[in-house]
């Protein structure tokens, strides 16, 4: 059988569909930066089959964008966990209330 | 002589922004003396300009700047100075002088002085621009202009409640005659196309009479509410409120002929209308003798002098009525100087007897205070028209100007109006000055006002005396532009029987009023004689009731009516709706806040939501749009 752009669209799909679960589902801050990891990835596998698909660079450009975000974000981000974790002691999502309206 | 036109112009308006710099200070003196200098000022370039206009007869015409211009519309600054509005200036800015000095020391005690001089300089700069404008409505905006100012004056001591009352009401009273000027204004622009007074005139005689009367009736009703013509009359009593300086300027000197000169200045319009001229006539003759009959029995001071100002304001209407404009624009003059100076001799008279205003607890004042009494009868015998005072000129031309037109009723309300004004003048002046000192026992001492407020006095003083002789050179400076007459009765008997007439009339009930009041037996009244409790007496003390029944008809249901609009229209249905909208974003906001609970996994379920939200719509959106065809086929075969 020949893997072709369907196939690319459905994976993506579903990793898509597992990191909005993850997102919504997870009480851990690591984790969830993880569920965002696969959010961006569902993104990036769609932007290169479609690139493929049309023989158009583009959307792989754009793939390396997304990765070089995602890298930049994850390492601000981390930076953010470590300092909250030691002020704090954990990085359970029902903890940080601050931001209540 | 442009640059005198301005100077005279724009010096009061220094001098009121001059004082207003200091409105909020203590006491300053200069502001007094400054104030009074630029309105000198103001009085020497009038004079310039009044010797150029003598001299060569020619109009001064400036245009300053444009105001508006759109469409065909113009209307610039424009001013001008002729001989009807040189005749105001001198009027305007000469008792102007002696009020802003006599007022440095009436006002001597009181805590808002300069206040007081700010508003007093600003009046006088309305009032010049009302009477320099060339157009109908730069005239306009000193007509607001003295309404705004004597808005202020009335109630200066805005601490007391009857002031600002009486602030009110004259501001208010006059609002509503405005409303029919305004109307006429526009009735002069829709069909003449312009506002300017030359161009305008010189259109109307072209026009058909009808829309002439109706603009004839309009201003005329803006010139009944500054003039305090019947029935817009009791705000001039009231108006009393205020500083007696600003009586003596506002009051009886300038303000209130306003509308007489826009009668006169209107003359090219009026003389084409005959008949609203012998409405307005008949109306003076009616205020004159209305107004004089309850300054009768008056025991207030100034509402007495309010009245003759109000009757002889129905002078200068029922001269104007006729026809005969030199002669109400030359009585505005000749009043204007014996007004003023009863007035003011009236102010020291209040200063003496500590603001005490009923005649009845006065008397025998002419020991202490001489000048004032010799000023105050010299002005009665002016005003009541006994040769050779200014009245007597003025007010006999009115006379014969009447009997010539053969309006002899006129006539005849006139000439009894005069014995009555000589009455009740000389009724004032003997309860002051004459008879037993009754405020003895109020335990006051009175005495003579400040030497140089005697002395600022003087002009009007001496103008009161011989304003006669001006009747001649003022006739023939107005002849051409007012198209004056002479008025002369055919049988020179006729008119020496008259003159003469005249003079005993009013001499019998100047001494009908000195055996009456200058007596020992005067009393002050306690409401138990029987002339008190006698109707007339009660009609004309109540003013024929109109205040009341102005009260009890006009102001109660209006208020009545207010209170339902607030209770049931506004509060229910205005406010409600308002209240309405705001609850439901308030609301909105209370529920809605919960979303906002901090914890970070319950906002990215929110997000997700929205995300999903946004997406459905793109989709039916999408959809709807690729099968629209396929959708309307549908829906017109529901007959939708």
């Amino acid at each position: 059988m020949e893997i072709g752009l369907n196939h690319y669209l459905v994976l993506s799909t579903i990793l898509f569909a597992i990191g909005l679960v993850g997102v919504m589902r997870r009480k851990n801050l690591l984790l969830l930066f993880f569920a965002t990891e696969i959010l961006l990835n569902a993104v990036n596998v769609a932007f290169a089959a479609i690139s493929h698909y049309y023989g158009d660079l583009t959307g792989q450009m754009f793939a390396f964008f997304v990765i070089a975000i995602a890298a930049s974000e994850v390492a601000v981000g981390l930076g953010l966990l470590i300092v909250w974790y030691k002020r704090h002691g954990s990085i359970d999502l029902d903890a940080l209330t601050t931001m209540k309206g | 002589m442009e640059k005198y036109l301005y100077i005279a112009l724009f010096a009061p308006l220094v001098g009121s922004l001059f004082s207003a710099l200091f409105a909020a200070t203590p006491k300053k003196l200069f502001t007094g003396i400054v104030g009074s200098l630029l309105i000198f000022t103001s009085f020497v370039a009038s004079t310039m300009l009044l010797l150029y206009i003598l001299k060569t007869g020619e109009p001064i015409h400036v245009t300053m700047m444009t105001w508006m211009e759109t469409g065909d519309l113009y209307i610039p600054f424009g001013f001008v100075v002729d001989q009807i509005s040189v005749t105001m200036m001198m009027v305007v800015t000469l008792v102007s002088t002696v009020v802003h000095v006599y007022a440095i020391g009436y006002m001597d005690h009181d805590k808002s002085f300069n206040r007081f001089f700010a508003w007093l300089s600003a009046f006088v700069f309305s009032m010049m621009i009302l009477v320099m404008s060339d157009n109908y409505a730069g005239l306009f905006i000193g007509w607001e202009g003295v309404g705004l100012c004597s808005w202020g004056l009335i109630g200066f001591w805005y601490h007391k409640e009857s002031a600002t009352w009486a602030a009110n009401e004259a501001f208010i009273m006059n609002r509503i005659a405005d409303l029919g000027m305004l109307i006429g204004i526009f009735l002069v622009y829709w069909n003449t196309g312009t506002l300017q007074y030359d161009e305008a005139f010189a259109v109307m005689p072209g026009l058909d009479t009808a829309t002439l009367t109706w603009m004839g009736i309009f201003l005329f009703i803006g010139a009944m509410g500054k003039s305090a013509q019947f029935p817009l009359h009791t705000w001039l009593a009231d108006a009393m409120e205020g500083p007696t300086p600003v009586s003596a300027l506002i009051h009886a000197a300038t303000m209130v002929t306003a509308g007489v000169y826009l009668v006169v200045r209107s003359n090219e319009l009026y003389s084409l209308i005959p008949n609203v001229g012998l409405f307005i006539a008949s109306l003076g003759a009616f205020v004159a003798i209305f107004a004089a009959s309850m300054a009768l029995v008056n025991r207030d001071m100034k509402r007495i002098i309010a009245y003759s100002t109000l009757s002889q304001l129905g002078y200068m209407f029922a001269a104007a009525g006729l026809g005969a404009y030199w002669v109400a624009l030359f009585h505005l003059m000749a009043h204007a100087f014996f007004k003023a100076l009863l007035f003011l001799g009236a102010g020291n008279v209040m200063h003496a007897m500590h603001d005490e205003l009923d005649p009845f607890k006065m008397g025998g004042l002419k020991k202490v205070m001489k000048w004032t009494w010799i000023m105050m009868t010299i002005a009665s015998l002016a005003l009541a028209g006994i040769f050779p005072f200014a009245g007597f000129f003025s007010k006999d031309t009115i006379l014969e100007a009447a009997f010539a037109e053969h309006h002899f009723v006129i006539y005849g309300v006139l000439l009894f109006t005069a014995g009555l004004t000589a009455f009740y003048s000389f009724r004032l002046v003997a309860l002051i000055f004459h008879g037993e000192e009754r405020y003895k026992i109020f335990g006051i001492h009175p005495h003579e006002a400040y030497r140089f407020m005697l002395i600022a006095m003087s002009p009007l003083l001496i103008l009161a005396m011989i304003a006669g002789i001006f009747k001649e050179p003022f006739f023939s400076m107005v002849e051409e532009i007012l198209g004056a007459a002479e008025y002369h009765i055919h049988s020179h008997a006729t008119a020496l029987i008259m003159l003469v007439g005249t003079q005993i009339f009013v001499a019998l009930a100047i001494l009908y009023a000195y055996k009456k009041y200058a007596n020992k037996k005067v009393m002050v009244p306690d409401g138990t004689s029987a002339i008190e409790n006698s109707f007339i007496y009660k009609l004309l003390f109540n003013q024929y009731y109109i205040p009341y029944f102005y009260e009890e008809y006009i102001v109660k249901p209006y208020r009545e009516i207010s209170e339902l609009f607030w209770t049931k229209v506004d509060m229910k249905i205005v406010d409600a709706t308002v209240d309405g909208i705001a609850g439901i974003v308030y609301g909105t906001g209370e529920k809605t806040r919960q979303m906002q609970s901090g914890n970070l996994s319950t906002m990215l379920k929110w997000m997700v939501a929205g995300l999903v939200g946004l997406l459905s719509l793109a989709v039916v959106f999408g959809l709807a749009a690729r099968y629209s065809d396929e959708i309307l086929v549908f829906l017109s075969a529901l007959g939708v």
